[in-house]
Formats: structure tokens, sequence, C-alpha cells
């Protein structure tokens, strides 16, 4: 189990390093010069001269990347241009709040997705079930920046019942949750009924009801045990759509967090900043990924013991 | 008796096959409600897309500053926007957008996934590793980030959502690719090709690629509704298309403003989103059942 989650997490290495380059590459090979692009015409050639100077622009490429990648792994991302602070200060401090939302959204995910993927599969082809797929298609195939407009204005705007933006108090994480909670809501609801679907043809199964067991037992004590391995495991691979989603999320609620802060940094050119910000994602997505490959071998163990015949 | 039959009627069982092959397909769609419903929806969008000009008596771009933020009209159907546009035309001309969005970057990425997951998967060694640890990295960056980033490098435009979305998507075609490929090259006839002495490229190309074209359209069908997302995505956070353009991302961002006043310049553009999206979707289900009963559930 542990040589399994070792070697899981070197393998994981030079994805990383291959990230940063890829990451590297595509902010610093920018045609035109970044420091003059930021600050337009404001700036003296004097003043460009020094912030670049500063951000050692003028080093060879080679160079630039080996220190980026050796301060970073010491936690050093360099300094937002625009904010003048340290990108990895603003990112930690910005991070609770992405994690908070992440988190709620993941419980309301989990609370109207796994109970309805239960219904609709074990009720198959009936209205329910078609209820609950439409409602899972619909929370898919919506926009989250529409259906964020949508609930501000009937709850925030119109019923006056939550606020509208802004971070304050657990009041203003209820919509953003729902909003982003929903869309992933429909994954796990889809997920949990295939995935029940597919237990419930095992001749186990057919072995617990012929033994007399009632239905209820059947799913809860023997199907839903292994039907939700695949269940638990994604919502970590789903870090990933959480992030995209929180920043439209965070974008349109005002709430100060990782996602915002890309943003920003894209309307305000600020170059380390974005660098900062998309590689700290990136690494909170590896690792969702490494969390969910080694919870998938605790839970299953034929896939532990898959992983040994390969290895 | 038979034996001295035309040779062709030998031959004839296969074709009958593929015909049958492609009939039982046709029947399995055409059979599947919300697969046809969305058909037709998809239909009808491109005609009003291309026709857009001629079916709207309105222009998409001229300002009309005396006319903004009217209410649903006989002569506009859905209000009118701050500028005094109508809200109906937008959005027929911003579904020339989402059209060529969802189709040009899903057939780039899908080309490039297909070429390299078909060689990473029969050539196998340095190849296969090289490949698949590339598109382990793009796997691992969250999608929207990685097009942000490139809007961000290339500049907001057109041309450079394609190429965004197109490196997002080729990743995961490939790994598709590359394990249905892994799963032919053991069959009983690519290993009758190779002791016939065929190339390693004639295998590949005509007798590895024709068993995943199935996959492939399914796909591609899917991918579409994917990239309408994310270009509306982009354009609603200002690094996709660019105004005076007509994108339905940036119709929502731009109609938000004026919520209180005129709802349905932001809400009549989602719905478009909403309803474009669904309906690829149940396409991308219905080819999925109907070609590959297995996937389903």
């Amino acid at each position: 189990m542990l040589m399994f989650a070792l070697r899981r997490i070197l393998v994981s290495i030079p994805v990383l390093i291959g990230i940063t380059l890829i990451l590297f590459i595509m902010l610093n090979v920018v045609p035109g010069d970044p420091v003059a692009l930021m600050m337009k015409e404001h700036a003296s050639p004097e003043v460009i001269e020094r912030v670049r100077a500063q951000m050692h622009l003028d080093d060879p490429l080679v160079v630039r990347y080996l220190s980026f990648l050796w301060n970073a792994l010491q936690g050093d991302l360099g300094n937002s241009i625009k904010l003048n602070r340290p990108v990895t200060d603003l990112l930690l401090k910005a991070f609770p709040n992405t994690l908070m939302l992440a988190v709620c959204a993941a419980l309301v995910s989990w609370v109207i997705g796994i109970p309805a993927g239960i219904l609709s599969a074990v009720r198959r082809d009936s209205l329910l079930d078609r209820f609950f797929m439409g409602f899972s298609l619909l929370g898919v195939s919506m926009p989250v920046f529409w259906s964020a407009l949508l609930l501000q204005y009937v709850f925030a705007m119109q019923l006056k019942l939550l606020p509208v933006s802004g971070f304050y108090g657990w009041e203003y994480m209820v919509l953003p949750a729902i909003v982003l909670g929903w869309s992933s809501a429909g994954v796990s609801a889809r997920l949990t009924r295939s995935s029940l679907l597919e237990v419930m043809r095992h001749d186990y199964i057919r072995t617990a009801r012929a033994k007399g067991l009632r239905e209820t037992g059947v799913i809860t004590r023997h199907a839903l045990k292994n039907a939700l391995i695949p269940v638990v495991t994604i919502m970590a691979i789903q870090v990933s759509g959480l992030l995209s989603g929180a920043v439209i999320t965070e974008a349109i609620f005002s709430i100060p967090g990782v996602g915002r802060i890309t943003v920003n940094a894209i309307s305000s050119r600020d170059m380390p900043l974005l660098q900062g910000a998309v590689l700290f994602a990136t690494v909170l997505v590896i690792l969702g990924n490494l969390v969910a490959d080694i919870l998938y071998s605790v839970l299953d163990p034929r896939i532990r013991s898959q992983m040994k015949k390969d290895a | 008796m038979t034996l001295s039959a035309d040779p062709a009627a030998i031959l004839e069982p296969e074709t009958i096959e593929e015909a049958s092959f492609l009939r039982d397909t046709m029947r399995a769609f055409r059979r599947n409600r919300m697969a046809m419903v969305g058909l037709a929806f998809v239909v009808l969008l491109v005609l009003g897309a291309v026709f857009a000009p001629w079916i709207s008596p309105h222009d998409p771009y001229r300002v009309e500053l005396d006319e903004q933020l009217l209410p649903m009209s006989a002569t506009y159907w859905l209000g009118t926007d701050n500028f005094g546009r109508d809200v109906l035309t937008r959005i027929l001309y911003g579904a020339r957008i989402s059209l060529v969005v969802g189709i040009v970057p899903s057939l780039v990425s899908l080309l490039i996934g297909t070429v390299l997951g078909i060689l990473s998967g029969y050539m196998g060694g340095k190849t296969d590793f090289v490949v698949m640890r590339l598109a382990d990295m793009m796997i691992a960056f969250p999608s929207l980030l990685l097009a942000m980033v490139v809007m961000y490098t290339l500049g907001a435009n057109l041309l450079n959502i394609f190429l965004a979305l197109a490196l997002v998507g080729w990743a995961s075609v490939a790994r598709v690719v590359r394990s249905q490929t892994l799963a032919l090259r053991e069959k009983e006839f690519i290993e009758a090709a190779r002791a016939n002495g065929t190339s390693r490229a004639v295998i590949m190309f005509s007798h590895i690629f024709p068993n995943v074209v199935p996959t492939l359209i399914v796909l591609f069908s899917l991918s579409i509704p994917e990239a309408i997302m994310w270009e509306s995505s982009l354009s609603f956070l200002g690094v996709g298309v660019q105004p005076p353009e007509a994108s339905w991302g940036l119709l929502v961002a731009k109609g938000k403003e004026y919520m209180f006043q005129a709802p349905a310049v932001a809400i009549a553009p989602g719905v478009a989103i909403l309803l474009t999206v669904m309906a690829f979707n149940f396409i991308g289900d219905g080819l999925r059942d109907a070609l590959d009963p297995s996937m389903k559930d």
C-alpha cells in the first residue's frame, strides 16, 4: 500500500516539472515586453528598465526558468507587479476562501447527487428516474455564470433572501455553493446511478436476494458498498472542474479566492501573479488526482492487486 | 450448385454486413427520441445561424441610443440591449460563433488526439512514453485556466480560442484512442496483416483507424457542447470573443449590468447556451448508444 502511494507520488513529479515548463514557456515567450504591456504608456523607459531588472527579465530564458523552479520549490513565487506583494502570501490568504467554496459545493453535490443517483437506479426508468436525470442534465448543461446570475436575480435581487455578492459571513456562501455544487451534483448523480446499476448485475446481489434479504438490505449493505467507490473518488478528481468553476463563481460573487485572483491577474496583466495562481491551482489538481488514486486503491482491493501486477 | 456461384456473391456478405451496421446504427439513433429532438434543434439552429441576415430585419451591430433596453414587443421579440440592438438578432449571430467554436477546435483536437493516440498505442516504447506523459500534463492543467493562459499570451480573439480549446482537448482523445489501439493491436486481423508484411503505416491508417472511427464520432459529438461551454465561459470572463461581436457568453456578461431594467438581455443568451449544449449532449448520447451499446450507462 505504502509502496503504491510512494510510486504514485514519484510518477507525479515529472508531470509537475513538465507543467512548470509549459506554463513558463507560455507566459514568458510572449511576443512583446510584458512590463511595457502591463504599464502601458504611464511608465518612463527608466521605470520599465528597473522593473525588468527586478524581475530578471533580461537573463537568458533557461536561467530564468531554473531560478523560477528553484524559488517555487522554496515557496517563493515572486512578487505581484500590480499589488507589489509576494504572490505566495496573496495566494495563501485567498486559498481558505476557495477551499471553503469547494467544500460547500462538494457537500451540495453529494447531498443532492448521491441520493438522487441511488433513487434513480433503484427505480430505474420510473418517472422519478427521468426527473432526476433530467435535472442532472440541466445541471451539467447550464453555464455556471448563467445559473449564478439567475439565482442572484431571484434570491438576492427579487426576494432579497440572501446577499448579492461579497464575502462577509456564511450567508454569502449559500448561493455560490449551490451554483457550483449543482453542476457537479449532476455528475455525481449520473455516476452513482450507473455505478449502482453496474453492481446490481453481479451474482452476489442475486445471492443476497436469494437468501431472502429485503431489497433495502441488498442495496444498502451489499450494493452501495461497491457502487460508491467510484463516487467517493470522483470528488477528488473533480477538484479540477471545481477549480475551473470556482474561477467563474468567485468572479461573479466577488469572493476573494484564488479564482478571482487569476481573473484579476489577467485583466491587470500581472504575469507573476497569474503564473503563481495557475501553478498553485495545478498543484491542487495533481494532489487531488493523487488522493483519488490512493483512495481508490484503499477502497478497492482489486485495483491494488492490478497495480502490483503492472509493476 | 451453390459452389459454382458468381464469386461476387461470396464477397457479398461483407458488404451486406457493412450496410447493415450503418443501417442498424441509424435505426438505433432514430429510435432515440431525445437524440432526434436534439438533432432537430441543432438543424434549426444551423439554419438560423446561416440565414440570420435574411431572417432578422435588424442589424446586430447598429447602435440606436433612443431604443435602449426596450421590453419584448412585436418588433423586438426579446427586447433590445443597452445599445438599442435587437437581442434575438444578436443571439442568432451568436449562434454562428458558438457553432464554429463547437466544431472547429473539436475537429483539430480530434485530429491531433487520433494521430498521437494511434502512434502511441501501436508503436509503444519511447513514442508511447513521451506522448502519454505530455497528455498527463495537459490533463493535469485545469482546462479553463490553461485556456485563459493561452488567451492571455496570444490575445483574445476567435482564432486563439480555437487554439486554446484544441490544446485543452487533444489529450483526452489521445488517451481513449490509445487504449483502443492497444486492444486492437492484439487482434488476429492485425497479426495477419503484420505477418503479411504490411507496413506499420498502412496497418495504423487502414486497419486500426477505421476501427476507432465509431468512438471518434461519439467523442466529437460530445466535445462540441464542451467547447461551446468553454468559449462562452472565456467570453463571459472577458478573455474570449471581444465586443461588438455577439458571443453568447459575452452577451450574458454585458447583459448582467442591466438585470434590473431588462433581465431578458442576460437571461435569453444563457437559455440559448443551455438548449444548444443540451441538444448536442442528446445527440452525443444517442450516437453513443447507437454505435457502442456497451458504453451505455
